[in-house]
């Protein structure tokens, strides 16, 4: 048993500071609305106490102005928090635009990490100090929770939805993280450590591991999915299936046969393999088939990756 | 009691054999009386049987977090216990409590009326009620459930293990059960007041019932629809929630959230009620601010149906949805606010008698600003980001619904129980255990809200070893809150058979329900009470104000 208590969590990151900085001050506020109410509340009860002689001449019944300044003058002070909390969430919100992405995918009771560069981890996610990571996250089977204490954050990860989460880790160290949406059985097992390594040290591992693994990037693993699920068969540049052309597609805006028009997002491109019938690219036919029940998480990011690449590699290799 | 000596010579005299509790001893009588104070008894005794239910979970989880690793009992098992502890309390134990109860014995008493306006609906609801009730028992200790209180999907539709859809059901029941208590109170209190009750002289307690039963009205059916759906899904695959199939699963935390929101209002409201009558009957003073104290009940049922979606900050909800939803709920902190500091004034210039139900008014009164406090903290995107699903949620809402809602349903109970059973109970033990459970409470529960920010997630049966000796401290306190709860339950008891008899008004406090004899008659009233002053008139103190009609 440790006999310590842990006063105050570590912060590693920025934001973490904020956010332990906003909740102090606002802490500060709270003790000034109601610190009054205690001590009046206390007061009140010992003076006036019946056996107690005390002057009770004209007890007030009401007072409009004391209810207007006391229903406004809190909720005022209160609306300058709302403005730096939601501030703050706004940024954690908005990635910077070079961050490195991660996949991640959850599942009962674990969690998978997919680096760009091929190398792939359970339960345990290596990442570089001082540079922004973004978590591409989504779920295989229930709703989950990536909570990383250390840096006062955490985001749901839906099934059959992209959400994200990005952070910067300030130094190296070893933080935990923990699934904070109930999932299960096994939920409150269901953790890992967070291993944040110096930029050289972390290209090393990268190395390394890839060595080790499969030395293929995730979206050349994507590329050799989409010609072994059969994707080239109609996506393919030697195609002769009126299918769309996935070359340079990513973050272009789609025209859809309703009229709308939609970014090929992570998201977009999801749903475009698992559920072919959510969105038609307008001048094409719904004949593409679902993979909704061919394809794990994992495979669709490799794919997504090899779209995102510029979908190239099968002209390479293609015949 | 201090106020026992207040001019009880005029009380009216219970003429021998009139109390509603002489009116039959059969089971037979119990069981079929259209009586909204048997009614409101046979209530009492059913959901005193599902809180000891509920607490014996909450025993079990307590006993068995002492240790990070959990000894007592399994993964599986602990899940099971949290949804026990969950869902009996929620529906069983807190939604019907202070309304079923007190809500049912003293809203026709304190508006001068013979009955509520349905008394056989009265006994349906509690039919429907214990039907629900002992079916949920059943169900979630024989077949066992672990998809905790909250019903997530598609965890509960797709995944959960056990008997989901018979607990589903079991919970769709019972909200047949409020929504006829509900529709039975505002009729009553729109149809039913005496001559001269008009709106401005009604109690706050019954106003405060009338806001809960606009949200029993309309919220429970959102909750019904919810469940119907879970259960088809689960049963018949339809694809409303799971992906795989379709399906959106926020929808179901956005449809469940719409009722449970306002559920929580329903639990704290009548308890807001209740310490508006303590308060002034403590301190034998008007309540300051009437209107303002009345208004804010309905605020807060108004406003409380468009603060759900502070549920799913980390959800995936939509980021401007989510702000709007921040500023809703800091919206909705302003009328409980305004409550707090009216009672505080009131206490002001009183003649305080510092007896069982003001200690215990008190008690909810500082849970209930630290709770509310930290809702507004969680109101707070970027704080909400942090402690969303951690042991701050879990402390949070337990400083609302025990520190708020059970500390105020045991003053109600203090306070009317010479009404209700006609006998007096030791003020000391009523003291003693009010403080009692005050300490308890911030024992138990202060050490988690540091527990949260310091990353403990909820629902987590295994834990990382540094948060052990917060645990530690949490499990003390929670054996002292169970001492506070067992000792009204012996004193009250004892004085059944060996307490002094009460007076009419023992108190001396205003209301109509005080200038009928204890326990009342079976119709209440022996004559048609005539109204011609607002409540709290405290300077004429009652029992006299009665015979200025």
């Amino acid at each position: 048993m440790s006999p310590s208590i842990l006063l105050w969590p570590t912060a590693a990151s920025r934001h973490a500071d904020e956010v332990d900085l906003l909740i102090g001050t606002f802490g500060g506020l709270v003790a000034l609305l109601t610190i009054p109410v205690f001590v009046l509340m206390t007061v009140f009860a010992i003076r006036y106490r019946t056996s107690r002689e005390a002057d009770r001449e004209h007890p007030p019944s009401g007072r409009t102005w004391l209810e207007f300044s006391w229903a406004g003058i809190p909720f005022l002070l209160i609306l300058g928090f709302f403005f730096w909390s939601t501030q703050l969430f706004f940024q954690i919100h908005r990635p910077p635009p070079g961050a490195m992405t991660i996949n991640v995918v959850a599942k009962q009771w674990m969690w998978k990490f997919q680096h760009a560069q091929g190398a792939a981890e359970i339960n345990e996610l290596h990442v570089p100090a001082g540079r922004p990571v973004r978590l591409n996250m989504t779920s295989r089977d229930v709703i989950h929770s990536l909570f990383l204490p250390a840096f006062r954050i955490k985001q749901d990860l839906l099934p059959g939805r992209y959400t994200s989460l990005w952070f910067q880790a300030r130094e190296p160290g070893i933080y935990a993280f923990r699934c904070a949406e109930f999932c299960g059985t096994d939920h409150s097992v269901m953790g890992g450590r967070l291993v944040v390594m110096r930029p050289a040290d972390f290209a090393a591992w990268l190395e390394e591991e890839g060595a080790f693994g499969t030395s293929a990037t995730l979206a050349e693993l994507g590329g050799k999915l989409f010609r072994e699920v059969g994707c080239s068969g109609c996506h393919g540049p030697a195609s002769d299936v009126h299918a769309p052309n996935l070359a340079g597609l990513f973050g272009r805006p789609v025209g859809l046969s309703d009229g709308s028009t939609i970014v090929a997002d992570e998201q977009y491109l999801h749903d475009s393999i698992m559920l072919p019938n959510k969105h038609i690219a307008a001048g094409y036919q719904p004949i593409m088939p679902t993979y909704g029940n061919v394809l794990e998480p994992e495979q669709v990011n490799a794919l997504v990756a090899f779209i995102r690449a510029g979908a190239q590699a099968q002209e390479e290799e293609g015949p | 009691m201090t106020a026992a000596a207040v001019d009880t010579e005029r009380e009216p005299e219970e003429i021998e054999g009139t109390s509603y509790l002489r009116a039959g001893y059969s089971l037979r009588s119990w069981l079929l009386t259209t009586d909204h104070k048997r009614i409101a008894i046979l209530y009492l005794l059913s959901i005193t049987f599902f809180f000891a239910i509920a607490a014996v979970a909450a025993a079990l989880i307590r006993l068995d977090l002492i240790t990070p690793e959990g000894d007592l009992l399994s993964n599986e098992g602990y899940n099971r216990a949290f949804s026990i502890h969950g869902i009996m309390m929620v529906w069983f134990f807190l939604i019907p409590s202070i309304p079923n109860t007190i809500g049912n014995f003293m809203i026709p008493l304190m508006i001068g009326a013979r009955d509520l306006a349905f008394p056989r609906l009265n006994l349906l609801s509690w039919y429907i009620f214990i039907v629900a009730g002992i079916f949920a028992l059943f169900v979630v200790v024989a077949g066992g459930v672990d998809t905790g209180w909250t019903f997530y999907t598609p965890l509960t539709t797709m995944y959960a293990n056990g008997a989901v859809v018979a607990t589903v059901l079991a919970v769709f029941i019972s909200g047949f059960s409020t929504i006829l208590t509900g529709l039975n109170f505002i009729v009553t209190i729109h149809k039913l007041r005496a001559p001269g009750m008009t709106w401005s002289r009604l109690p706050l307690f019954v106003w405060s019932h009338y806001a809960v039963s606009i949200i029993f009205v309309l919220a429970t059916p959102v909750l019904a629809i919810t469940l119907l759906l879970v259960a088809a899904e689960r049963v018949f695959g339809i694809g409303v929630f799971d992906p795989s199939l379709g399906g959106d699963p926020l929808l179901f935390q956005h449809l469940f959230w719409f009722y449970s929101h306002p559920a929580v209002y329903i639990m704290v409201l009548p308890a807001m009620g209740v310490v508006s009558e303590l308060i002034t009957a403590g301190a034998h003073k008007k309540i300051f601010g009437y209107w303002f104290v009345a208004y804010a009940s309905i605020a807060i049922a108004v406003i409380g149906f468009l603060v759900w979606g502070h549920h799913m900050f980390v959800s995936g909800q939509s980021v401007l949805a989510s702000t709007a939803f921040s500023f809703l709920s800091i919206a909705v902190a302003v009328p409980s606010a305004i409550k707090v500091y009216n009672w505080t004034a009131t206490l002001y210039k009183g003649d305080v008698a510092l007896d069982a139900p003001l200690l215990y008014a008190m008690g909810f009164i500082g849970l209930f600003v630290a709770g509310g406090l930290t809702g507004l903290m969680l109101a707070m995107l970027a704080i909400d980001v942090h402690v969303h699903d951690t042991y701050f949620v879990v402390a949070h809402f337990h400083y609302i619904m025990v520190g708020g809602s059970v500390t105020a349903f045991f003053g109600a109970l203090h306070y009317w129980w010479p009404k209700i059973t006609g006998r007096l109970y030791n003020e000391v033990l009523g003291r003693i255990s009010a403080l009692l459970m005050i300490v308890g409470f911030n024992l138990t529960f202060f050490p988690q809200f540091m527990l949260g920010y310091e990353g403990m997630p909820r629902r987590y049966h295994v834990y990382p070893q540094e948060f052990q000796v917060l645990q530690v401290f949490s499990s003390a306190g929670a054996g002292m809150l169970a001492v506070a709860y067992l000792m009204p339950l012996t004193y009250l008891l004892w004085s059944l058979r060996s307490g002094a008899r009460a007076p009419a008004n023992p108190w001396g406090a205003t209301g109509l329900e005080w200038t009928t004899s204890s326990p009342p008659p079976k119709h209440n009233f022996t004559e048609q009470p005539v109204v011609v002053r607002g409540p709290y008139d405290y300077p004429l103190a009652h029992p006299r104000s009665r015979q200025d009609a």
